[in-house]
């Protein structure tokens, strides 16, 4: 139990001064709104009154934490998941893009890793089109994508599962290319002492050598794979998804909507990177490289 | 033609690098027969561990001629001729010990059952017997660089090529590994090739001692051992053994070693 404390003592103490930032901002941000809507009424507001005004304006520039809360219980708990002002039925239609494109972008990552390391053509010229191809804004890549993609026919999940995999497969291929390349020169040499091919090195030495540093990738990766799918979803004319409820938000300026829809994306951002961060801990310690 | 098991004839090796060549081997010729065991000493630079890697096949000569079992050093290395053991231990941390020492056996398509009877085996050759199922950071320095030994012996070369296997660990471990070895080459008779850069350790180990001296690589002196093969620690206050390293120094000196 202390333990616990000990553990969740500096988190808990973050959460509450951002808490306490949050609502000050609010408070400060919301007061034009307010004071404008009593010189309008022509009365005067005391202090308790503007402060609590500027926690309960319906589209207020920074919604109040608890404002937010609201909105995402009911948007989660009160909704069926069906319902398409279900925020879990939003965050779904997200998250099957973000998890086919995480997959799409680590499948692509591995290979060209792999071809990279073992090719010395593939070495010389794939890495700067790689490097290339993450300076290119994702957000004018993105409609370019969708339209072409919808004019052959295709729309749906692929187009943002291809801009999710767009985002993912960089961080997988430089720390699969690092990874793969971690194997000093003299476990290549042992390698070669027992007369071993190359593709017995790199299932035995290379490939388990580098599954730390494809970790590390993976997290970051279906972190950007999540960025990828929400902006695959701005294009499409905000449809579905948590992309599309930004986008709705903003377009009627439900502040409070677009809240909900970036703290859910965040939380799920950090969910997914959290099981990926938990099957770290078990595969590692399986091939007990944890101790 | 005796039964010598390695054989150079002016081997040579020049390394071109960008201030020009580097002779790391130059003109040398030596024969180690079956059942030797034989060390390398000079200073760094002397191309005590090149020649070794030219029995190896890690290194190509530039001239000259190297046989290994009678056969090319490449040859003999598809052949699996020799066990070679690296400075480092090198043990895969996702493996435990034994899957180390099963590592080349694996590799060389060995069935389940025989990789377990030699993994069995070769730890008990180590005195690892019991450490089967541990992982390599669970041991100490010796005790992992014994593992690596074991790993060189499972496919059961003839030949085990060792680099300065002890050259990390401190003299009270060291000693006791020597004396371990010297066990392990009585009952295996392998012939042995061991890279050093102490003096007392090529003497105490040694039936043949092949001093070495830098640019160009080459021999300045072989010395036959007079010390009978079974040797405890003890004999390290024998004056035989003491003009034997006496006789190593010199050539050392003679050598510019100390230059």
């Amino acid at each position: 139990m202390t333990k616990l404390w000990h553990n969740a003592a500096p988190v808990l103490t973050i959460l509450a001064l951002l808490m306490a930032l949050w609502y000050g901002a609010a408070v400060a941000l919301n007061a034009a709104w307010a004071k404008d809507k009593a010189a309008r009424a022509d009365t005067l507001l005391t202090f308790s009154e503007l402060v609590s005004d500027t926690m309960s304006q319906e589209k207020p520039l920074l919604p109040a934490p608890h404002q937010v809360v609201k909105e995402i219980y009911k948007t989660t708990v009160l909704k069926k998941v069906t319902s398409k002002r279900s925020l879990i039925w939003h965050g779904w239609i997200t998250l099957s893009a973000t998890l086919l494109g995480f997959a799409f972008g680590t499948t692509l990552g591995i290979l060209l890793a792999v071809g990279i390391v073992y090719s010395r053509a593939m070495d010389m010229s794939v890495m700067p089109w790689v490097i290339t191809s993450q300076t290119i804004p994702i957000l004018a890549v993105a409609p370019m994508i969708i339209v072409v993609l919808n004019a052959v026919g295709v729309s749906g999940l692929l187009p943002k599962a291809i801009i999710s995999m767009y985002l993912s497969f960089f961080p997988v291929v430089v720390g699969m290319v690092k990874g793969l390349r971690a194997p000093d020169q003299m476990q290549l040499d042992q390698m070669r002492t027992w007369n071993a091919s190359k593709s017995t090195s790199f299932w035995k030495l290379r490939l388990p050598r580098s599954m730390p540093y494809l970790f590390a990738s993976l997290k970051i990766g279906i972190a950007a794979s999540l960025v990828g799918a929400i902006v695959g979803e701005l294009p499409t004319g905000a449809v579905a998804g948590l992309g599309a409820r930004l986008l709705a938000g903003s377009y009627y300026g439900q502040t409070i909507q677009i809240w909900s829809a970036l703290i859910c994306a965040a939380i799920l951002a950090a969910s997914l990177v959290a099981i990926i961060g938990m099957i770290e801990k078990v595969t590692l310690r399986k091939m007990g490289m944890l101790p | 033609m005796s039964d010598a098991v390695i054989s150079a004839k002016n081997l040579s090796l020049t390394f071109q690098t960008n201030d020009g060549p580097v002779h790391a081997l130059k003109d040398i010729n030596l024969d180690i027969n079956k059942g030797d065991f034989v060390s390398f000493i000079g200073p760094s630079g002397c191309g005590k561990t090149t020649f070794l890697r030219c029995i190896a096949d890690l290194e190509t000569p530039t001239g000259g001629s190297i046989t290994v079992n009678g056969m090319s050093a490449a040859e003999a290395r598809m052949k699996r001729a020799y066990g070679y053991v690296f400075q480092a231990a090198g043990l895969y941390p996702w493996r435990t010990v034994g899957g180390n020492i099963r590592l080349p056996l694996e590799i060389m398509g060995y069935d389940k059952a025989e990789q377990a009877k030699r993994v069995t085996d070769v730890l008990e050759l180590v005195e690892l017997s019991g450490f089967e199922n541990k992982f390599p950071w669970q041991l100490s320095g010796g005790m992992q660089q014994r593992a690596s030994i074991a790993r060189a012996l499972a496919f059961n070369a003839d030949i085990l090529l060792m680099d300065e296997p002890f050259g990390a660990l401190d003299e009270i471990v060291r000693d006791h590994l020597n004396e371990q070895l010297l066990k392990l080459w009585a009952r295996t008779e392998k012939t042995i090739g061991f890279v050093t850069h102490s003096i007392p350790e090529a003497v105490f180990l040694s039936t043949k001692i092949v001093v070495m001296s830098p640019r160009p690589g080459r021999i300045a002196d072989v010395i036959e051992s007079t010390l009978p093969r079974e040797r405890t620690l003890d004999i390290r206050e024998s004056q035989e053994f003491i003009d034997i390293a006496h006789r190593v120094r010199e050539g050392l000196r003679a050598g510019h070693a100390y230059d």
